[in-house]
């Protein structure tokens, strides 16, 4: 039902004559739609039993069968909620394109996406699924190439239609070989049926396959490219919430595939390792803002992969306190993401539709400007870092001490990965600490680098998403035992352990959370102290006003402040060997040099030195095919009877 | 909770700003020079919260509440470190990595104030605080991860206590290794020499100093403290590991960490005084080798 209200509200907001009009009916179908769909997931969430229903369906092999169970609710409460606030957003966010692109096409394609994410969610047939997932990847093409007289946007969104695809493929792969062995393409049979021969080959096709969407490297290199080019709410909804659906995947395939291997563990972390570090460092190096945050999409799903590949190692050793630490601290990574990117995201379009630009360098002292915009993007950076007390510190707190925990056991293997897993979060919280730093302290702090005079903040339709979204961020960190209860059925859906167990596990995992929360609300009364000691102290001292201290320079101009490339060089230099950053200097010269101009340009080097020449080498090897294809009728019909004939030959011979 | 660890907070908070003085005092004794008192952080604290404070145009709140909330986490990462078999007054499972991240939030506050001034000094310092500190990080809590795998512990004070002697003549050479991988973070992330100069007044080749440039008054006395307690708390935890006095009374115990910290102060300012501060290209290489030590320890533990 809720599917459906957002697919009347898409349809209504396309037949709708005026944009105005259009942007009211299909955000207020998604809206609706979303509460509606809400519901139920919660009461599943609450319960811990799931519902569903079954139609018969026309589609050969398929059956429209759809059920909520814990893990899908669970991914549901992301997708409807971001969803929800990222409609509300776009509706201010979009005034500037009345008129100049179809919006009565973006709600379209906006209600169609928030729908089928739904279904990949609540599907609960393989072809079903996959007409959802195509769906899906169909719709969100359409929203990337909004602005389609843009050149940039069209090559993203191409870009996007190839990596989905190639992704797509490996799924059908999946679910063909899965469907053989098993008989039938519904969920249910496929779970009751045991233990799949080739397991490890359709673990490997699902990591693939989901992995192109959740942004894996090396598949990620749609990523960066689509988020930057699509509407900033739908970058929101993208990547805080479409690339989850790949984890979802991911988990959905381990519940079909029986009690995991040790080295499907060893794979994720891997993966995990590898996307989280790679990046946080491409993210290092950018200088558009929303391509800064698009990578750091490939670093937290990163960081997802590390706490599934830490509940699964448990699971292949047979150590309950793992598995449960490390799946809890990874699907409330996957929440916590999608609350956090989201509000960065729409902070990112806040400063675009006050500014004009999404160029780091060019902005700055946007806190003064847009100070409920800093504020929140401040709260959502911090998060991000995984900084206490917010929400991000809970989910990689329970995925470190799920590690911590594994350090004691005696296999070699196992702790030694662990150790790889602590210490590669430990690198990953540095250099994204380093990476916030940048694009917090650039662009809200310091003097404005360009003429910035028209910059204004944005209206309550903007605001409140954001505001709504950092409030949610201190709150899972303030209320982190309680969030953790709220996954006690999607951990025990998907651990191969008693739910008494599980019960247990998170019982003890909850006790540290609990004294953290409290120690947050400490650290939070402390600060409260201090500030009003420093207030007391200053109370009736002179307090002067001045210029910064430059070093005794007379005139201080904004363009002697510190770029976020000047920033982040000594990093981006010292990892040269994985970066390739492009640099074009000129020198100064002569005597009294007149100028002199550093322009830094990182690509992403899987897409320059991985695809480029893969797909280089596809088109040569096609275009050898061209002397088929004349255009001449003739021929074709030519070419028509000699299959029927070698067809004929075949059958009788 | 652990009502006598209240002590070790207490005395945490009462005496780190006395490290200062103690390491100024050894500098000046290899130098030849009488010194400051060895209480002149308490005079320069007490001085700062008396005055009044200039703040730069271009700054906002941010500024401001760097050393507030700099001064708050490390306060509470305080409340996290044992002195001895003195436990902390909180300790709980996974209580380290809470340490390493709010040691990371006072970083994080410390560095967005100093972008905050818009000054190109302050943003070169804080790029590199950042840089260092992203390197340090995976050193110390890999350090820890081993320590928690030879004491089959996961709080900080549960670690520290199980550091027995016994433990030190079973497995000596990965503490050893820990300690040296410690020392180097605790150089590092307190902005001493060889990584970075405290007393240099030259701006280019500051870290720590450099950021908190525009700061005064009762802003400044809050650094001053906060980064006295956070040399405290590290020396704390490092002295915890290689002094393994556990005799049954904790007091005793606390005691002989007390002059331990003490001792790590003197060496901090032996360090200081025979080493000068390494090119910056090369401090990453420091770094990096703090981190091999704490992975040599961890692969002799797994044998």
């Amino acid at each position: 039902m809720a599917i459906a209200t957002m697919v009347l509200g898409g349809l209504a907001a396309l037949g709708a004559r005026r944009p105005c009009l259009a942007t009211r009916l299909g955000s207020g179908g998604v809206i609706l739609g979303s509460l509606i769909g809400l519901v139920p997931a919660i009461r599943v969430l609450a319960s811990g039993s799931a519902e569903a229903v079954s139609y018969t369906w026309s589609v050969p092999y398929g059956s429209f069968a759809v059920g909520i169970d814990p893990l899908s609710a669970f991914f549901l409460l992301p997708v409807l909620g971001i969803s929800a606030l990222a409609a509300l957003y776009g509706t201010e966010y979009l005034t500037p394109y009345y008129g100049k692109y179809s919006v009565r096409g973006h709600w379209f394609f906006y209600s169609l996406l928030v729908a089928s994410m739904s279904m990949v969610l609540v599907a609960r047939n393989a072809v079903l699924f996959l007409v959802a997932w195509e769906l899906m990847s169909v719709a969100s093409f359409f929203l990337v190439t909004f602005e389609h007289h843009k050149e940039s946007v069209r090559d993203a969104g191409w870009t996007y239609l190839v990596a989905t695809h190639v992704g797509a493929a490996f799924l059908l792969a999946f679910f063909v070989l899965l469907g053989n062995e098993v008989g039938s393409f519904d969920f249910d049979r496929i779970c009751a049926f045991g233990v799949p021969t080739s397991a490890g080959v359709l673990f490997l096709l699902s990591v693939v396959g989901f992995g192109a969407k959740a942004g894996f490297l090396p598949l990620h290199v749609w990523l960066p490219e689509a988020h930057p080019a699509a509407p900033s709410h739908v970058s929101a909804l993208m990547s805080g919430v479409m690339i989850k659906t790949g984890i979802y995947g991911i988990l959905r395939a381990l519940t079909f595939l029986g009690p995991p291997s040790p080295w499907w563990g060893y794979l994720l972390v891997a993966i995990g390792l590898t996307s989280g570090i790679m990046g946080v460092l491409f993210a290092l190096a950018q200088h558009d803002l929303k391509r800064l945050l698009a990578y750091h999409s490939v670093e937290n799903i990163g960081i997802i992969a590390l706490g599934l590949g830490v509940g699964v190692i448990g699971a292949g050793i047979g150590s309950p306190a793992l598995i449960v630490l490390g799946l809890s601290g990874g699907l409330l990574h996957v929440l916590n993401h999608a609350i956090f990117k989201s509000l960065l995201f729409l902070g990112a379009g806040s400063v675009f539709h006050g500014t004009g630009t999404r160029e780091i360098d060019l902005l700055g002292g946007l806190l003064k400007r847009l100070p409920w915009t800093g504020v929140t993007f401040l709260i959502g950076a911090a998060a991000i870092c995984g900084l206490p007390p917010l929400n991000g510190f809970v989910s990689e707190f329970l995925i470190y001490l799920g590690a911590f925990r594994g350090g004691a056991v005696n296999d070699a293997a196992v702790v030694g990965t662990l150790s790889a897993v602590i210490a590669g979060l430990a690198l990953i919280g540095g250099l994204a600490a380093a990476c916030f730093a940048k694009a917090f302290g650039i662009i809200f702090l310091g003097e404005p680098r360009s003429d910035l005079s028209r910059t204004h903040e944005a209206g309550w339709a903007m605001r409140l998403p954001m505001g709504v979204l950092a409030a949610g961020c201190v709150l899972i960190g303030l209320l982190a035992p309680l969030a953790l209860r709220l996954m006690a059925p999607v951990v025990a859906q998907l651990a191969p352990l008693a739910r008494n167990v599980v019960r247990a596990e998170l019982m003890t995992a909850a006790q540290p959370l609990a004294v953290v929360a409290r120690g947050a609300c400490g650290l939070l009364a402390m600060i409260g102290a201090l500030a009003l000691l420093r207030r007391r102290l200053l109370a009736r001292r002179t307090i002067g006003e001045g210029v910064t201290w430059d070093c005794g320079y007379a005139q201080p101009s904004p363009r002697m402040q510190y770029t976020a490339s000047s920033f982040a060089q000594p990093l981006t230099d010292f990892f040269r060997i994985f970066l390739w950053t492009e640099r074009r200097i000129s020198r100064p010269s002569g005597l009294f040099p007149r100028s002199a101009a550093l322009h830094t340009f990182t690509p992403d080097t899987y897409r320059e030195k991985l695809y480029a020449p893969v797909f280089r080498g596809v088109v040569w090897g096609l275009s050898r095919l061209r002397w088929l294809q004349h255009g001449r009728v003739q021929l074709y019909m030519l070419y028509i009877a000699v299959a029927l004939m070698a067809l004929i030959v075949w059958k009788l011979g | 909770m652990n009502t006598a660890g209240y002590v070790s907070w207490f005395l945490a908070l009462l005496l780190s700003p006395l490290l200062l003085g103690i390491i100024n005092r050894t500098k000046a004794f290899f130098a030849g020079r009488r010194g400051a008192p060895l209480v002149q952080a308490y005079f320069d604290c007490w001085k700062l919260l008396q005055k009044g404070a200039v703040y730069s145009r271009t700054t906002t709140w941010v500024f401001v509440s760097g050393p507030v909330v700099g001064l708050a986490a490390v306060s509470a990462a305080a409340a996290l470190v044992p002195l001895g078999s003195i436990g902390a007054p909180v300790s709980f499972a996974g209580d380290l990595i809470l340490f390493a991240y709010l040691l990371g939030l006072m970083r994080f506050f410390t560095v967005v104030a100093a972008l905050d001034t818009g000054s190109s000094f302050e943003g070169m310092g804080a790029s590199r605080e950042v840089w260092f500190s992203a390197l340090a990080e995976p050193a110390l809590l890999l350090g820890l991860a081993v320590l928690a795998r030879e004491t089959k512990s996961l709080s900080l004070s549960g670690m520290i206590f199980a550091l027995t002697g016994e433990v030190w003549t079973r497995s000596g050479i990965i503490l050893l290794l820990l300690a040296v991988a410690l020392f180097i973070v605790l150089l590092a992330e307190n902005a001493r020499i060889p990584v970075d100069d405290p007393n240099t007044h030259l701006e280019l080749t500051m870290i720590h100093e450099v950021m908190v440039l525009d700061h005064s008054g009762p802003d400044f006395g809050f650094i001053l403290y906060g980064a006295a307690l956070k040399l405290w708390v590290l020396s704390a935890i490092l002295v915890g590991l290689v002094v393994p006095v556990r005799t049954g009374n904790p007091w005793l115990d606390g005691a002989a960490v007390l002059v331990g910290i003490m001792a790590v102060a003197v060496l901090v300012g032996i360090v200081e005084s025979c080493m000068a501060r390494l090119r910056l290209v090369r401090v990453p290489q420091l770094l990096v080798g703090a981190g091999a030590f704490s992975t040599l320890a961890l692969i002799l533990a797994l044998r």
